[in-house]
């Protein structure tokens, strides 16, 4: 009866919108047997770190597209610290220029993934993460 | 400070961790609930159903800002979608809805997945209800998979059943059938700037003319529950029918107005209580079942099972017969 299922807030921050990439993504997750609490477009940082919080997830996966991945990653970050949810492992999927990718690392980003990234790696990743 | 006390402070973290810890029956989970049981029983629980597209999420949403708003009353909503019954995952998409109430300290959304449930919602959806009760929230509303026609446990768990309709949405026979609309309070007609809802509120309105209002009752264990008291013809209630625009605000004060009237009915009646019994009876039941099995499955052997599986399969033995063999000297 016990089970434990990796829950995961797909969200996306910012204006555009282009939200093909982070339902294909939910889907993904879905069919590989994770519960992804979807929010729809445009969700600022605060929105999203109050859905993390109430819906107790494991992972958020952003989608940005917009390039301003830059300003929002971090304020995330900053925001799911500052509520207690250290432990929660963020992804960011979309359009992210190579140069940035090792700085959003530092800053605690645990995978990012471009156009043509399979789904099966994301599954992988996200498994690998939450499950140590 | 333990996750109970915390819960009881206020705590949204530490509440978020033990609907977590409850949805997934753990030990702690259990124990948290056993201390937060006796906080309960505050809260307005209303249930939220209807067919997919109807528009639940809108209503809910926009149900959840007129408490805020013109009560100020805390608000927790707990949202089910259903799981896949291949991988067992799930998308849950009520928050699509309701980003109208990000922001405000006083409202708290949780989905659920069905993880497996039938009924329109899941299992510990009545527990993680129970959590919200204990931790202050005084209107607790339960969104249900979008229901077909028989998806009716939010019934028995709500105090007041909310069905939502709307315009287009299949011939008026669906509306005689038993089921969904059987289970309902208060009727909203969602989507009412769409052409056809004269004939949906028609069909509904000659449905309710129709029925012969009974009191309701609930069956358990073929045991009435819900007679305690004799009541008068006054008790009995008639769901009313709300016309909404739920994505522009229509009509929804008229819809709490409704549900208001129901609460103060139920009380009249004394039908509140007779519900938390039902309500409280039918949760042990189920926990009941859920214990004995296990306690079966652990006392019979695992091979004896399966080779019983293999003798019905084998067409040796019916299910019946199966099932005798195994309880045959057991003492469950």
């Amino acid at each position: 009866m016990t089970e434990k299922k990796i829950r995961v807030l797909v969200a996306k921050p910012g204006l555009d919108g282009h939200d093909r990439g982070a339902k294909v993504v939910a889907r993904a997750l879905r069919d590989a047997g994770m519960e992804v609490i979807y929010t729809g477009l445009r969700q600022t940082p605060e929105m999203i770190a109050e859905a993390a919080l109430q819906e107790d997830v494991d992972v958020v996966g952003l989608s940005i597209l917009s390039g301003a991945h830059m300003a929002l990653a971090p304020r995330i970050l900053e925001l799911l610290k500052k509520n207690g949810q250290d432990q929660v492992k963020v992804f960011i999927g979309g359009i992210i220029p190579d140069e940035d990718m090792p700085r959003l690392k530092e800053m605690g980003i645990t995978g990012i993934y471009g156009p043509g990234a399979s789904t099966e790696d994301i599954i992988k990743e996200v498994r690998e993460a939450v499950e140590p | 400070m333990s996750l109970t006390e915390s819960v009881l402070e206020g705590n949204r973290l530490a509440l978020a961790r033990l609907l977590t810890q409850v949805e997934n029956d753990l030990p702690e989970g259990r124990l948290a609930l056993a201390e937060l049981f006796p906080h309960t029983g505050q809260a307005h629980l209303i249930g939220i159903t209807g067919a997919p597209g109807t528009g639940k999420s809108s209503l809910v949403n926009q149900l959840a800002l007129h408490y805020r708003k013109s009560a100020d009353k805390k608000v927790a909503i707990v949202a089910v979608d259903p799981s896949s019954p291949f991988t067992g995952g799930a998308v849950l998409g009520d928050r699509v809805r309701m980003r109208d109430l990000s922001g405000d300290s006083g409202i708290f959304i949780r989905s659920m997945a069905t993880r497996g449930s039938l009924g329109g919602i899941a299992q510990k959806t009545a527990a993680l209800v129970q959590i919200f009760d204990a931790a202050g929230y005084e209107i607790v509303i339960i969104e249900t998979v979008g229901a077909g026609q028989s998806e009716v446990d939010v019934a028995r768990l709500a105090h007041t059943t909310v069905v939502v309709e709307a315009p287009g949405l299949g011939d008026e026979i669906q509306a005689i059938k038993a089921g969904i609309l059987e289970i309902a309070d208060v009727l909203v007609v969602n989507k009412a700037d769409r052409p056809g809802v004269e004939n949906t509120e028609r069909a509904l309105r000659s449905t309710l003319e129709l029925a012969h209002p009974t009191k309701r009752v609930f069956r358990h264990h073929g045991k009435t529950m819900a007679i305690s008291t004799p009541t008068i013809d006054s008790t009995i209630w008639i769901p009313p029918i709300n016309k909404t625009v739920a994505t522009e605000g229509k009509g929804i004060a008229e819809v709490v107005e409704s549900i208001a009237k129901h609460a103060a009915h139920l009380r009249q009646s004394g039908d509140w209580a007779a519900r938390d019994r039902a309500r409280l009876g039918s949760e042990m039941e189920a926990l009941l079942r859920e214990a004995l099995m296990e306690r079966f499955l652990e006392s019979v052997q695992s091979v004896k099972y399966e080779e019983m599986i293999e003798q019905v399969v084998n067409r040796n033995i019916s299910p019946h017969e199966a099932v005798k063999s195994l309880l045959n000297g057991k003492q469950v």
